[in-house]
């Protein structure tokens, strides 16, 4: 920090046209302020932010060697930035200009001229005494790794990969199970389905996503870590260091060739997880036919090597594999990578119905959405067939609101469920013509585009719609073969099959997530965005995006231009070869300080830590973390911890002076 | 003037929430006393108890301390401390033959314009009821000023 010379200020009191000088006598205050201690010039002006108006302190600053400068104006948050580059422009260093706010805070809420005058000399003389000890700063550099982590490989992460892959920089994709695509590959079509020939019986993930899955698994500039985690996050935007686990999968990657012979002789069934238990894997698994990466992982948890040492079936997998790609001796490996900005795309989990017993999950004749959508897979555990206990359903009833809009529970709306309904009583109709289709919903919502004219279509189809209270009782019970369907305010229903039209509830390990990363969670558990209107793809960490639905439910379409946006703030940062780090930034007079880590405790972004100076613990502040709030500074019990360009100095002085009254 | 006292009050805004507040309400030009000087903050965590004191000492009649909504902090938790230690604070105020009522802590966020008027309005129609802060002549007007 360069010393501060003996102040020489410069006092402009605008008039802002009328808007000033209607209430308050600029002139007289002007003047007043020429009393003022170290100020060497004080005058009026019509207009101080227009060229002319700052022309006049750019030259007052070269004739009179100005090195402070104060201007009476509007807010500062109006026209600070103007000012400060208009002194800099003459030579002066921008952190020693202040502002006092006499129009907002002054002219534009009084009309008495004679008290308006006094308080804005006030607001003047408070100004002028902070100018006074202002000091010259210099904004701090940090180098940038232009490098960027993804962590989660479903839709919005590999979008997110993708698309900072292709503007060239390298980019690590971290996933947490074996293979990519999360909770998208689990759907059949997509809505709206416009795109697709209502003829096709095919599943749309595999035509749509599945293609990007490999574009990301074999970019050149994207490193996937597949059955992976996230252990530890260090530093700050521009400069993370990652640590992460590569939990083993006990076949070589590059040796399998997915043939399958191992799952052929493996003795172990287990419900598959990826058709939401409705069938069975084995133990030496790929999680579904087009798995990106396309390669087996051992379950160690239900494996008879693992669970008793010793396998008994004959031939075993590591002996039928004649590319010895099963290694049961593959170890936990620790990966450490640093990158520049981090998009967080972990997604959500379906909620679990079952909490509501009166909507009778457990019955085979009751279903999920999720579960319909492989139910309807034409490469489904069904094969497509939409059959239960081998009997065709005649009548398919939906319920919708389960686990959304809840008086108690998850009050939001989960924002897909409605045109999800709609898309899969569309896919009842077209599989079963004759079939009956009801639908149980408390208001309809398909804002998105396309969505609406979706639903009319649904509905000209004969699907039947039935509103229902949000709040009101309805509960699915047994009888004889089939299900009955008891809504308030409408006649019981029987049915063959009843889908649940369940929401999305953030994951289960959301907060281990937001520990890890330092991100907040809103009230419902989702990751909180920085602003829920202007930054609703920043967090409150620098450098740390969102994309998808780990920030609120979302459909494919929504997650997917968050997950681009998400990118592009990512490269806006890896993009840059420095990062200017804030001003106004807290530091330690190591000299002071007692060690007490009361600051540790204020500092709500890990920007305080202890380090050892010459045998005692004293604070540290680590300026690329800072973000200037300065509350660590009040909770200093030695006064040893300051702010820059808000010091206590700086502040008492402000209120000595206003204590003092209008008096010079 | 008036021979009506006419307190000097202190405002302490955040930044974010309640100093854009108090431009808000002067876009919309709400009319309010002229009693109130703002200074400003980046949060309401920053403003030290001993901010407080010293402004009392040295004659300031009340003092506000306005931050975003709990749960709106732009740096999350900072307005949490505030609160914490103005309750302390209010409590000791008390204990030093301060009137706890000379100092105020609220919440303005950015869009509450009408509520900051609000808050000017009848904090400083109450520290004309409670008159002159005469802890400056206590400890001597002049010697604080000197110092």
């Amino acid at each position: 920090m360069v010393e501060p010379k003996e102040p020489k200020i410069g006092v402009y009191i605008c008039e802002c046209g009328l808007n000033i000088a209607a209430t308050v006598d600029c002139e007289k205050v002007a003047k007043l302020a020429e009393s003022l201690p170290n100020v060497v010039v004080s005058k009026f002006y019509k207009y101080t932010c227009s060229e002319p108006g700052q022309a006049m302190i750019k030259e007052d600053i070269k004739e009179l060697g100005l090195n402070r400068v104060v201007v009476a104006s509007c807010s500062p948050r109006m026209h600070e930035p103007t000012f400060r580059n208009a002194v800099k422009e003459a030579g002066m260093n921008p952190a020693c200009f202040e502002m006092a706010n006499i129009r907002e805070h002054c002219s534009w809420i009084h009309k008495d001229k004679e008290k308006g005058t006094k308080k804005a000399f006030e607001l003047v003389k408070m100004a002028v005494a902070k100018a006074a000890l202002l000091v010259p700063l210099e904004a701090q550099e940090a180098s940038v790794t232009p490098k960027a982590l993804v962590v989660g490989g479903g839709i919005s992460g590999v979008q997110a990969a993708l698309d900072i892959a292709r503007r060239g920089f390298q980019v690590y994709l971290v996933e947490r199970n074996p293979t990519l695509g999360g909770n998208a590959a689990r759907l059949g079509k997509w809505f709206p389905l416009q795109q697709c020939a209502d003829t096709c019986l095919g599943s749309c993930s595999y035509c749509i996503l599945v293609p990007d899955l490999r574009d990301c698994y074999n970019d050149p500039n994207i490193e996937v870590f597949t059955n992976s985690e996230i252990e530890e996050v260090e530093g700050y935007v521009g400069n993370f260091k990652i640590k992460i686990r590569k939990k083993p999968t006990y076949v070589d990657k590059k040796r399998c060739v997915a043939c399958n012979l191992c799952t052929e002789v493996c003795p172990v069934s287990v419900p598959n997880e990826f058709n939401l238990g409705m069938d069975e894997r084995k133990a030496i698994y790929i999680p579904f036919m087009e798995a990106v990466p396309k390669t087996y992982t051992i379950d160690e948890e239900n494996c008879i090597h693992f669970s008793s040492g010793e396998c008994v079936e004959n031939p075993k997998c590591k002996e039928v594999c004649v590319w010895g790609a099963v290694d049961f001796e593959q170890e936990e490996e620790m990966e450490e990578v640093e990158v520049g900005a981090i998009v967080l795309a972990t997604g959500h989990e379906i909620f679990d119905p079952s909490t509501k017993e009166e909507l009778n999950h457990q019955h085979p004749r009751v279903i999920t959405t999720p579960e319909f959508e492989r139910l309807s897979c034409i490469v489904g555990p069904t094969k497509g067939s939409l059959d239960i206990d081998g009997k065709t359903p005649e009548k398919v009833v939906f319920i919708q609101c389960v686990g959304s809009r809840e008086k108690e529970g998850n009050a939001y709306c989960s924002r897909v469920c409605c045109m999800v309904t709609a898309k899969e009583a569309h896919t009842v109709r077209q599989r079963l013509p004759d079939a009956k289709v009801v639908v149980y919903h408390s208001d309809v919502r398909t804002f998105g585009k396309g969505q609406e004219e979706f639903f009319m279509k649904v509905k000209d189809e004969g699907v039947e719609y039935r509103r229902r209270e949000k709040d009101g009782d309805i509960r699915v019970e047994e009888k004889g073969d089939k299900v009955v369907i008891k809504c308030e305010g409408h006649p019981d229903e029987e049915a063959d099959l009843v889908v649940l039209a369940v929401g999305m509830i953030p994951r289960e390990d959301a907060i281990d997530m937001s520990r890890v990363m330092n991100v907040s969670r809103s009230g419902d558990g989702f990751f909180l965005e920085a602003h829920p209107k202007l930054r609703p793809i920043d967090t409150f960490t620098d450098g740390i995006f969102l994309a998808g639905s780990c920030q609120g439910p979302k459909d494919i379409p929504d997650s997917l231009a968050q997950a681009s946006g998400a990118a592009a703030r990512a490269c806006g940062i890896i993009s840059k070869e420095k990062l200017l780090l804030g001003e106004n930034v807290a530091f330690v007079d190591q000299d002071l300080c007692i060690g007490c880590e009361a600051c540790l405790e204020s500092c709500q972004f890990s920007a305080i830590s202890l380090l050892d100076k010459d045998g005692k613990m004293v604070a540290y502040v680590n300026e690329a973390l800072c973000k200037g709030c300065g509350t660590c500074i009040a909770s200093c019990k030695s006064g040893a911890i300051q702010q820059r360009g808000y010091n206590d100095e700086q502040l008492l002085k402000m209120i000595s002076a206003l204590a003092e009254g209008d008096s010079g | 003037m008036t021979d009506e006292f006419e307190p000097n009050i202190l405002a302490f805004c955040c930044n974010w929430c309640s100093y854009a507040a108090a431009d808000l309400a002067g876009i919309g030009r709400m009319q309010m006393p002229t009693n109130v000087k703002v200074i400003r903050v980046m949060c309401s965590g920053r403003v030290k108890p001993e901010f407080v004191i010293k402004a009392l000492s040295e004659g300031i009649d009340g003092v506000l301390v306005l931050g975003c909504h709990i749960g709106e902090c732009h740096y999350t938790t900072g307005n949490h401390r505030t609160k914490k230690r103005f309750e302390v604070l209010s409590r000791l105020l008390g204990h030093m033959g301060i009137d706890p009522r000379r100092l105020r802590l609220d919440w303005a966020s950015a869009s509450e314009g009408d509520r900051f008027t609000e808050i000017i309005t009848e904090f400083t129609d109450t520290i004309k009821e409670l008159g002159p802060n005469n802890l400056a002549d206590y400890y001597g007007r002049k010697a604080a000023r000197v110092s």
